[in-house]
């Protein structure tokens, strides 16, 4: 019995494991900040988009709750983050940035209630509702945001005091970099805690999880909550590093844009959003490049193709890919014998 | 005082009686077996039971403390669980997970949003010992949705079981399983501890007869008889409504 027990908890533990493929993922994206030191700018954006991502992928990939609406706490950090800083109100970045995540989480948890009840329909059409009242209260009170103009004279103090955001955006790429890290890293201890667990088996049956006890409800809230606080920190980042803020952090775009990420990189592994930004942000350059008027027709084009494609089927490559590495890597470096015949080996 | 208690429960589906009048005392420990014809709203009962439905009338006590007004998933904390006709299982999670979720669930760990699952010897040790009993251990890392179907019926019954209910209402568990993972299903059940009360609902009269210590037969949406395994199958009036069903079956 008792070698059984230990199989569980060793089986349980490895699930939560960093794969190897993360761990040269990560070590990549740090890299990049001396490889690419021309492309802060992108590299920048890029960072802000697939935190972005992330925030949707925590509700959409793991607690199936569909939004045309994350905009709404993007840009409510976003403004907050600059008017905190624009007045000396909070002008340490990093206190800055956290408070602006608590202000989006708490309209996260306000609005989380009607995304609770209804279809994936109805959710995108509250989401989306919810941001365009939004934008229209910022532009309405023109007098503190600055209206179409958008926020202007915002100054951002160093980080720590020390850190100062400089010309050619290296410590602002640093920053948001590790910020998104950070963030990643909470994402992926929910995901594998028995919280990230129960979401799944929302998301999976609903019928069942109430059934075995869950307070579905609850945690549909509080994962809404945690996501609008996440898309809430990558908006203050946004404004942070540019020192500006416009109306259209609120906009329909932005949202769209985000579900256009997740459909390129795939929803409910985390690194979909990551990827998908990532290629979604320099698909956009490379086109725009060489076509700057109409490289929203290539996008349009890539999307259908990988609809028509599918994404399972990508999935499925992807899969592939990680069995061969994996079986290369158990190949390579023999791990502890315990985990082969706790694992598939037996049978 | 019986465990599970219904006084004059009803369910109205427009002008439809689903469930009338029904007065259900489930004892602590039995093995009590519903029955009863095609549509005669044994479904019903149980969705009325686990707080699927809301009943139209009447009352539901568990251990003496009426439930009626309570959700499923709280249900479920006052020690009532169920399995489904239907498989409600959680299709891409493996067996392992899918139990290891009830077992922290239960143990208060389902908010717990830092700690990865598995860390705790206390879940580790009681996932072990559920996967042993409902004989999944050789499929437990398989992700449910290729499971056989005797496998996701036994993990049907294993997650009702990790709620460690003191009443465990069990729905047709026996529906669909192939002859062959009939016996293992079986077994399993008979071996569930004798301090769960276990309430059947079953088609399936070699089943009801070979578990069940008390029956009820539910007909038309009303309790009709209700006893003793022998006194039931003797009762001309089940006899009748059965022999009916499957006269009018046969022609």
């Amino acid at each position: 019995m008792n070698t059984r027990a230990d199989d569980v908890a060793l089986y349980l533990k490895r699930r939560a494991r960093w794969s190897p493929f993360e761990i040269a993922f990560w070590i990549f994206a740090f890299a990049t900040i001396w490889l690419f030191p021309g492309k802060y700018l992108i590299l920048k954006d890029t960072a802000i988009l697939a935190l972005f991502a992330l925030s949707l992928d925590l509700i959409l990939g793991y607690a199936g709750i569909i939004s045309l609406g994350q905009a709404a706490f993007f840009g409510l950090a976003g403004y907050f983050s600059g008017l905190v800083a624009k007045y000396g109100l909070i002008t340490e970045p990093v206190i800055a940035l956290i408070c602006a995540g608590v202000v989006a989480a708490a309209l996260g948890f306000v609005t989380s209630f009607l995304v609770l009840r209804g279809s994936d329909l109805t959710r995108l059409m509250v989401t989306l509702g919810v941001s365009l009242m939004l934008g229209e209260l910022a532009n309405r009170y023109s007098n503190i945001t600055g209206g179409a103009d958008g926020l202007q004279g915002v100054e951002i103090e160093p980080i720590f005091g020390r850190f100062r955001f400089d010309l050619f955006g290296h410590n602002g790429y640093v920053y948001c970099l590790v910020v998104l890290f950070i963030c990643f890293v909470m994402a992926r201890r929910i995901i594998y805690s028995p919280f990230g667990l129960s979401l799944r088996s929302i998301k999976g049956n609903t019928l069942r999880a109430s059934a075995i006890g869950i307070p579905v409800k609850w945690r549909l809230v509080s994962i809404y909550t945690v996501a609008a606080g996440f898309a809430g920190i990558a908006g203050a980042l946004l404004t942070q590093t540019t020192a500006f803020c416009s109306l259209d952090v609120f906009s329909l775009e932005r949202s769209a844009d985000l579900l256009l990420v997740l459909i390129i990189g795939g929803t409910g592994y985390l690194y979909g959003g990551l990827i998908g930004a990532v290629i979604y942000k320099f698909l956009q350059d490379w086109i725009a490049n060489l076509t700057p008027q109409y490289w929203q027709f290539w996008i349009g084009l890539v999307l259908v193709v990988i609809v028509l494609i599918g994404r399972e089927r990508m999935a499925g490559w992807i899969r592939t890919l990680r069995a061969v590495l994996a079986r290369l890597g158990a190949r390579l470096g023999p791990r502890s014998p315990a985990l082969g015949s706790a694992g598939t080996e037996g049978h | 005082m019986p465990i599970l208690q219904t006084i004059g429960l009803e369910k109205r589906f427009g002008g439809i009686l689903a469930a009338q009048n029904v007065n259900l005392a489930v004892e602590p420990g039995a093995r009590h077996a519903l029955i009863g014809p095609n549509g005669a709203g044994k479904t019903t009962v149980i969705n009325l039971l686990t707080g699927v439905l809301r009943p139209s009338g009447g009352r539901i006590e568990l251990e003496g403390r009426d439930i009626t007004g309570l959700l499923p998933h709280q249900r479920v904390r006052l020690g009532m669980a169920r399995t489904f006709q239907i498989n409600q299982l959680f299709l891409d999670l493996t067996p392992l997970e899918s139990i290891g979720l009830v077992v922290s669930e239960r143990l208060g760990s389902g908010t717990d949003w830092w700690r990865l699952v598995g860390t705790k010897a206390a879940v580790t040790n009681e996932i072990a010992e559920i996967v042993e009993r409902f004989h999944l251990a050789d499929v437990m890392h398989e992700p449910t949705a290729i499971l056989p179907y005797g496998k996701q019926r036994l993990l049907e019954i294993a997650l009702a079981f990790a709620c460690r209910p003191r009443l465990l209402l069990l729905d047709e568990p026996a529906a669909g399983v192939p002859e062959a993972e009939r016996h293992e299903l079986l077994a399993t059940i008979a071996a569930l501890p004798k301090d769960v009360t276990v309430l059947l609902i079953e088609h399936d009269m070699d089943l009801v007869f070979s578990f069940a210590q008390r029956i009820s037969v539910l007909v038309n949406g009303a309790l009709f008889v209700d006893g003793a395994p022998d006194e039931v199958a003797r009762d001309p009036r089940v006899k009748a409504v059965y022999l009916g069903e499957e006269l009018a079956a046969n022609s």
